[in-house]
């Protein structure tokens, strides 16, 4: 199994509601999301262009890539049509407080 | 051996319509053929990362990988010559018969060519393809003295990736404005500041009007009287649909192979999406139109493919089309050049929005622009306003304070 690597990355306040932002973490940058109350985690860059999906849009649980409208779910990560090939990766979230910690693994 | 569905063109909208007839669920031959020997690629970076060598690597198009599993017949390097309508067969150029069930062309576009006086053709670049972006980066070097005849958006993106590289970049255009039908002259502007603050040269209702050698030296003379150096010259000046195998088959030429919002040609058996057909299109008052579009390629591939297959599919969707120029990103929803009212949101003296309004309210077009993808989000929004038909508040519109979600839920 894959260590474990548990961050603080913001308040939930930070994100707004049924919203997306983008986070750097180290030298890594995250996407974060609001979505019904729940929070996701993914890596902020599409797997197909050259894109930030936290300036993406984000609808009924999925982002959609700025560029070119490649949808993944923020949940799972998967890559839900084309033109995107690759999944992206999903990280496990939880909430302690107001806080939002992130499994950077 | 049953005959099959054959495509001819392997870009965005001819792969997009092989994936989509096995989504579908059509277990008979699906044929692709592409007259280019490489695998189907994205155009898009050629004028862009691969054109600097950022992305070496040509960018597959989505579902290029399926073809295997999805028993897509791709072929390369294949030249159709003849559509034979009376008995549904296909002609190459190597002399190979094919027979179809449904033809769907998907031929594209050719770089339009541009005549300059004492300059021979060759020697005048184009940019369409990707042997076309290797020309042009392999004699790419620091200094180098580019003319870009044309400054719409392949050679705008043309002009800030090698300008970004070291070259000394003109841009000669004809009209008083760049991007002129396509942009807002207030988005347009703000581009060209920023070509202009990366040093590159533009040249308003410029041609070129004389050619002369000087000491080995290509030099122009151009109409506003300044005399510049090309050591290489590029042509942007736009495309032409690649209709001529369906004008030699007796089809329909409008500004394109001519197809009905199906997608359908006259002939029942012959369809075209893409670059290469024009269409009515029912949002705007099927006015017949025809699009350059990424985005809109892949739609319309899917459509024929609906319809090849008997769905009774309509392509009606607000087109969308983006451009990136040094740091700066473009996107466009609907047709701005449809509305009579005008509305713009200034963001910042970088970033702008600007919406169309048809005399009834309704939104016909929005252009952005700002740094990086930022204006993506409100251009989403327009795109749902448009294909909804919806009546934005122009007062929320020119407010940059105000979000522009809510107008979702407004109707």
């Amino acid at each position: 199994m894959a260590a474990e690597n548990w961050q603080d990355v913001c308040a939930t306040s930070d994100i707004p509601e049924d919203d997306v932002i983008a986070q750097t973490v180290g030298d890594q940058e995250i996407a974060l999301y609001e979505v019904e109350g729940s929070y996701f985690a993914t890596d902020n860059l599409c797997t197909h262009g050259q894109a930030r999906l936290s300036e993406g849009f984000l609808e009924d649980g999925e982002i959609e890539c700025p560029l070119h409208q490649g949808r993944f779910c923020v949940k799972s990560g998967k890559a839900m049509c084309a033109p995107l090939t690759e999944d992206i990766r999903a990280y496990p979230v939880k909430i302690s407080g107001d806080r939002v910690w992130v499994d950077l693994g | 051996m049953k005959s099959g569905m054959v495509i001819v063109g392997a870009g965005e909208a001819g792969v997009r319509a092989a994936v989509t007839l096995r989504q579908q669920g059509w277990d008979g031959p699906v044929t692709l053929l592409g007259e280019e020997p490489h695998t189907p690629y994205e155009r898009p970076p050629l004028s862009k990362d691969y054109l600097t060598g950022a992305d070496r690597k040509l960018t597959s198009i989505g579902g290029t990988n399926q073809f295997e599993a999805l028993e897509i017949n791709f072929r390369p390097s294949v030249t159709v010559e003849a559509i034979r309508r009376e008995d549904r067969t296909l002609i190459t150029r190597d002399g190979e018969t094919l027979q179809y069930e449904k033809l769907l062309l998907a031929t594209g576009a050719s770089a339009r060519r541009v005549r300059i006086p004492k300059v021979p053709d060759p020697s005048i670049l184009l940019l369409r393809s990707v042997n076309d972006s290797d020309r042009i980066r392999e004699r790419m070097r620091e200094g180098l003295n580019v003319v870009m005849v044309g400054g719409g958006f392949i050679g705008l993106e043309v002009a800030a990736s090698l300008r970004s590289h070291g070259a000394i970049v003109h841009v000669l255009e004809l009209q008083d404005e760049l991007m002129k039908r396509a942009v807002p002259a207030s988005i347009a502007q703000i581009i060209r500041q920023e070509h202009q603050n990366q040093g590159v040269h533009i040249h308003l209702s410029t041609r070129v009007s004389d050619v002369n050698t000087r000491h080995d030296r290509r030099m122009l003379t151009l109409s506003n009287g300044q005399t510049i150096q090309a050591d290489m010259i590029i042509a942007g000046v736009g495309a032409a649909p690649s209709t001529g195998l369906a004008e030699s088959a007796g089809l329909r030429i409008e500004n394109g192979i001519a197809v009905d919002a199906g997608m359908a040609t006259e002939d029942p058996h012959i369809f075209a999406a893409g670059d290469c057909c024009s269409f009515p299109h029912p949002l705007y008052d099927n006015n017949r139109m025809r699009l350059e579009s990424w985005r809109c390629a892949q739609e319309q591939g899917e459509v024929a493919a609906l319809n090849m297959l008997g769905k009774g599919e309509t392509y009606m969707k607000a087109p969308w089309f983006w451009s990136n120029q040094f740091d700066l990103g473009l996107q466009i929803a609907g047709l701005p050049d449809q509305g009579s009212e005008e509305v713009v949101r200034q963001i910042d003296d970088r970033s702008l929005l600007h919406f169309s309004l048809r005399a009834d309210g309704t939104l016909a077009g929005a252009a952005g622009v700002a740094p990086g993808n930022a204006i993506a989000r409100d251009i989403k929004i327009c795109e749902r306003l448009i294909n909804g038909g919806s009546k934005p508040d122009p007062a929320v519109l020119s407010d940059p304070g105000a979000p522009l979600k809510p107008l979702l839920q407004a109707g």
